[in-house]
């Protein structure tokens, strides 16, 4: 048994409650330890996801309960390379927050992020359905601290929002759960895999009714319209650094619906069938278009890049909602490229704010400190989130595009390519008015003095230059994510590797 | 039996519906409160119910209650009640300061203005 697996759940879960403890009146000492924290889980992450990818699916049996008795963790290509994304994300993050100063601006920063980051890691881990819950209430209650961070009227507002929608979110999970309990009598991932292929059919009904609440579950997750009222106000209204990291939760909905609807219950299911990628494709067309108006419509920086989120979800659903190893392996590479697209923009968006002091669309302010840079830096990440080349984002959708020929292809082209015209005029709209305009402002002020952050703006460059990797290295990288679903199609060897006494 | 849980759970769920559906934190509280106990009576209802039997496997023709529940109970119980805490402490807060306890946020508002307040 490789103790590795387990190694990114523990460490910041052992060391959040240290920061709290032991260093929680010295900022410096928690910014120390908590980067290097982070550092650590990135390097971890790397090797396990060299280890993923030399190896078949490893199995964690904690307290060497044998399955299904025992909670299981599992590392396979996909988990390894979630946690790998969220670690490296993470570390570009805290860098950016704290050459910002953002963890000053209120208490236990670093120690909520590192239970945040343990709730993702646990999340993206586990092989037990129940032990997905409790690791969705860990990163849900880490997120409600950060995203309150800070504090301000508008963001505790927006934060008993979000906490509300997201209890509702947990209630559901607990009846779908306990419903798929309830018909199967499991709640281990592999085992259900089994006991849902053979399943009588009197029970199907009700099987379908638990899984369809889970879908739900996912969908508000991953803000799917139309579960994705929670996601403008929260992105906006959190800290930018927040928002940033934040940008790695919806895909934690995306990584679930691949993960349950691919093992549990794949397309060749008798009870289920088609059902789930009847229901996703229609409302992940329905998102990317309101993602699109939202990005024409939106009156702040903020919320124009919170609704180009949900439009980039709703590109990487239609592309999950195929159920085929092609679509799957566009999906995987869209959602690499929008995580660092999306946590860019909020970054960028978050610099402009703290120089600009509002971040309103509907009237030109004068020029900014480092105006040029940071409107070169939000014209990239506008590239890459609009899908335009010769960023990933168009090699992203050129992939969902071509994994997409067949049954709907004239709803789905037409969709992502009108969407994606929307976009860019959206965000041309909302970079003429911001950096543009400015200079058509008469103003007596001289122009400001650069702010020094040379930190924030190194995490922010490392960001851009993970994209220019991902677009130049795209071959290797949609080899090796072919492999990663071919894995994940390869039912067998997931529940092999779980169940070693069950043989197919 | 089955009636009487099953009408239970039924009941909890509308009133915790009807309740999270209110303008102002504090029904919308009770709702949330109300849809967990519903749903914790849903989880321990799901492994069947059972009279007078010990949630341990034995030989006993008698059979036993499923443990299993009943430990998922427990684990949603804790969660939900540390859940409730927070956001009690969230909504009180957003109370304080901005004095009026409405769930919704006020879109119409001069948008400029609050952001400026922040800054």
């Amino acid at each position: 048994m490789n103790h590795w697996i387990i190694a990114p759940v523990i460490l910041p879960a052992l060391l959040a409650p240290f920061i709290v403890l032991v260093m929680r009146h010295d900022l410096s000492l928690q910014r120390i330890f908590s980067t290097a924290g982070t550092a650590v889980l990135a390097a971890i992450s790397l090797v396990l996801l060299y280890t993923a990818a030399t190896n078949p699916p490893e199995v964690y049996f904690l307290g060497n309960w044998p399955a299904p008795f025992g909670i299981v963790l599992v590392l396979d290509r996909l988990s390894a390379m979630m946690i790998a994304l969220t670690a490296v994300l993470a570390l570009m993050v805290q860098l950016y927050a704290i050459g910002t100063g953002w963890d000053s601006r209120g208490n236990h920063f670093h120690a909520l992020f590192q239970f945040q980051l343990m709730g993702l890691c646990g999340a993206f881990l586990t092989g037990d359905a129940f032990n997905l819950f409790v690791f969705f209430e860990v990163l849900l209650i880490a997120s409600y601290g950060l995203m309150i961070h800070g504090g301000g009227a508008n963001r505790l507002k927006a934060g008993v929002q979000y906490v509300a929608y997201n209890l509702v979110g947990s209630t559901l999970f607990l009846f779908a759960l306990a419903t798929i309990y309830a018909v199967t009598g499991t709640l281990n991932m592999a085992d259900l895999a089994v006991k849902v292929a053979d399943l009588p059919a009197g029970d199907a009904a009700l099987l379908r009714v638990g899984a369809v609440l889970l879908l739900l579950v996912f969908a508000i997750k991953g803000a799917l319209v139309p579960l994705q009222f929670w996601l403008p106000a929260t992105y906006s209204f959190a800290p930018g650094v927040v928002a940033a990291l934040f940008a790695v939760m919806t895909k934690v909905g995306a990584y679930a619906v691949i993960r349950v609807f691919t093992l549990i219950f794949p397309p060749e299911t008798a009870a289920t069938g088609a059902l789930f990628a009847d229901i996703l494709m229609p409302a992940a067309v329905l998102t990317l278009i309101l993602g699109a108006i939202g990005v024409m419509g939106a009156t702040g920086m903020a919320r124009l890049v919170a609704f180009a989120a949900i439009g980039s979800m709703g590109t990487l659903f239609i592309a999950v909602s195929q159920f085929t190893p092609q679509a799957m392996t566009a999906a995987f590479y869209y959602l690499l490229h929008s995580t660092l697209a999306t946590a860019i923009l909020f970054l960028v968006v978050d610099l402009v704010l703290d120089r600009r002091g509002d971040d309103t669309l509907r009237r030109p302010l004068p020029p900014i400190a480092q105006h040029g840079l940071l409107a070169a830096l939000f014209f990239g990440g506008a590239i890459a989130m609009a899908g335009m080349p010769p960023l990933s984002g168009f090699l992203g959708k050129l992939l969902v595009l071509d994994a997409t020929r067949g049954g709907d292809m004239a709803l789905i082209w037409t969709a992502v390519l009108a969407t994606s015209l929307i976009t860019v005029v959206g965000f041309s709209r909302a970079g003429s008015q911001v950096f543009w305009k400015a200079y058509a402002i008469a103003t007596t002020q001289a122009h400001p003095e650069p702010k020094r952050e040379p930190l924030a703006f190194a995490a922010v460059f490392a960001l851009v230059l993970a994209l220019v990797a991902l677009t130049v290295m795209a071959g290797p990288v949609t080899d090796w994510l072919a492999g990663t679903s071919a894995e994940l199609f390869d039912r067998s060897a997931y529940i092999n590797a779980v169940l070693p006494q069950v043989k197919e | 039996m089955e009636l009487l849980v099953a009408s239970a759970v039924g009941l909890m769920t509308a009133c915790g519906v009807y309740l999270i559906l209110r303008k102002r934190t504090f029904p919308v509280i009770v709702g949330l409160a109300m849809l967990s106990y519903a749903v914790n009576v849903f989880i321990f209802a799901s492994g069947r119910l059972a009279i007078g039997l010990p949630p341990i496997i034995t030989s006993d023709p008698a059979g036993y209650t499923d443990p299993l529940t009943q430990a998922l109970v427990l684990t949603a119980i804790v969660i939900s009640f540390g859940m409730t805490a927070l956001i009690v402490m969230m909504a009180l807060g957003a109370f304080l300061e901005t004095g009026d306890d409405h769930i919704g946020m006020e879109e119409a508002a001069p948008p400029a203005k609050p952001q400026e307040g922040a800054e």
